[in-house]
């Protein structure tokens, strides 16, 4: 998995001295010079925006760092196959990243500190559930997920198709892994 | 001829209406005498909407600051007076600011024109804010730092919007008659466009034939509508709101002739919506947190 210290990006792309991402034009020029390092990677890489050297975030600057990227990567205006997670958040980085996740309707696998991840924004509880289960069991098929999720096979596969182009799991030789866990990293 | 206009005893968000009843029917190359010689108290609001008036005239207004000793030392602590010198002319002479014991302005007077000045603003409040806000407004640690996220939204409004500088400033200090509590305010005051304008020079317009300062500030504010077609516009103020709710504070804006004031509390007797007040340009902004429940 690739890592990038978005405290870095942001001493080093707007100034120094800062540590919290505030305002919009702050927010851009971060998420641009992070586009940069996301263009230099090979197809299909993992990579985990690291907010551990962030202060706070507010929620403009959360729209224009998280959301638009996400915006991007899904867009596939960046290039095919990038796939992003993040990771060093705070309950007051939380606030204002779930805030525009929702609004914008989007979804984001965030890591947490004991190896595990779950995932934050607008997903449903079928969708929610679907993920646990593919996140719990590493690599697993479809069919599975509906067993243990208590959905029919069809109904898990669809979800499943539409949380992998939303890049919340990645397909290996037919199965499915959450991205950014032990079995995709 | 110069106008003399009466600054009130006490200034604030409810009794600057005063003053701009006074100056709105001049002409804005009026010659203007503020006189807050019988002023002894200013909230942030009555400092930045100060300023912003000044700024907002064509002919530089003279300005008769405090006579009261104790008055115009804490005006020029909070930085009033070192801008005021730009924007008035002074007709008396200005104390140099006297060291104050510990003080509960959480940030002095400050201009915002720039992004920069809202990461410095930030940076400083988050330093000053943390022991005041949990001692004396007993708020949790999570809530002082969504106060810097709201600090930043409402300063961002005058970078994004307002296309000209504003001014910042932010106090706790105990509101006894007003809230019958400790309490909090940040006043982000500019002289610029305003809601209106702001949202006619995008597609923030809604369609309809009724148009005017209030709807715009109710477009803005209830609906999240922004001049921008970006749809992630307007989270800025939609976070202030959540934020207010949470805290059971209030947040009021007013602009043009119309001033919005949402989630008013049980200990407030504002109304919601006031139109047909006397013109102003630009935003003025006054967020109010209230002492936490609690240790009331």
């Amino acid at each position: 998995m690739s890592h990038i210290d978005v405290g870095g990006v942001l001493r080093q792309a707007v100034h120094q001295g800062y540590t919290d991402l505030v305002t919009r034009s702050t927010g851009m020029a971060v998420r641009h010079s992070i586009e940069r390092e996301l263009s230099a990677l090979k197809d299909g890489t993992v990579t985990a925006l690291d907010f551990t050297h962030v202060g706070m975030i507010d929620y403009s600057c959360a729209d224009e760092v998280v959301a638009k990227l996400l915006l991007l990567v899904a867009g596939n205006e960046i290039p095919r196959g990038a796939y992003v997670v993040v990771r060093g958040l705070t309950e007051y980085h939380l606030e204002a990243i779930e805030a525009v996740l929702d609004h914008r309707g989007l979804a984001l696998v965030v890591l947490v500190e004991d190896g595990g991840a779950r995932l934050v924004g607008a997903v449903n509880e079928d969708e929610r559930r679907a993920w646990h289960v593919v996140h719990t069991r590493g690599r697993t098929h479809a069919r599975d997920v509906a067993a243990e999720a208590g959905l029919d096979e069809d109904a898990a596969e669809n979800l499943l198709e539409a949380l992998m182009r939303r890049r919340l799991l990645i397909r290996l030789s037919g199965e499915y892994a959450a991205v950014g866990t032990a079995a995709v990293s | 001829m110069t106008t003399v206009i009466t600054v009130p005893r006490s200034l604030d968000d409810v009794t600057f209406e005063h003053v701009l009843d006074q100056v709105a029917p001049l002409p804005a190359d009026a010659k203007l005498l503020i006189d807050a010689r019988h002023c002894t108290f200013s909230s942030p609001y009555g400092f930045t909407a100060l300023l912003t008036l000044a700024q907002t005239r064509e002919v530089k207004p003279e300005f008769a600051p405090p006579i009261d000793e104790n008055v115009i030392s804490y005006w020029s602590r909070s930085n009033f007076l070192r801008y005021a010198e730009e924007f008035f002319t002074l007709n008396a002479a200005i104390p140099k600011p006297r060291a104050a014991g510990e003080s509960d302005v959480l940030l002095e007077v400050t201009p915002i024109a720039r992004n920069d000045d809202v990461h410095s603003v930030v940076e400083r409040v988050k330093q000053r804010a943390q022991h005041i806000l949990m001692s004396k407004l007993h708020l949790e640690s999570r809530s002082v730092m969504g106060f810097a996220m709201t600090l930043s939204e409402a300063c961002q409004n005058i970078v994004e919007h307002a296309g000209r500088g504003g001014w910042v400033a932010v106090q706790a200090y105990n509101m006894k008659k007003r809230i019958g509590r400790y309490g909090v305010v940040i006043a982000v005051c500019d002289g610029g466009v305003g809601f209106r304008r702001s949202l006619e020079s995008g597609r923030g317009r809604p369609e309809s034939d009724r148009w005017d300062d209030a709807i715009a500030l109710e477009t803005a504010l209830l609906y999240g509508t922004s001049r921008y077609h970006d749809p992630g516009r307007g989270q800025g103020l939609k976070g202030i709101r959540g934020y207010v709710t949470r805290l059971k504070g209030k947040v009021s804006v007013r602009s043009g002739t119309a001033r919005l004031s949402i989630n008013i509390p049980a200990w407030d007797e504002d109304v919601p919506r006031k139109d047909g007040l006397a013109p102003f340009p630009g935003a003025q902004m006054q967020i109010l947190i209230p002492e936490a429940d609690r240790a009331v």
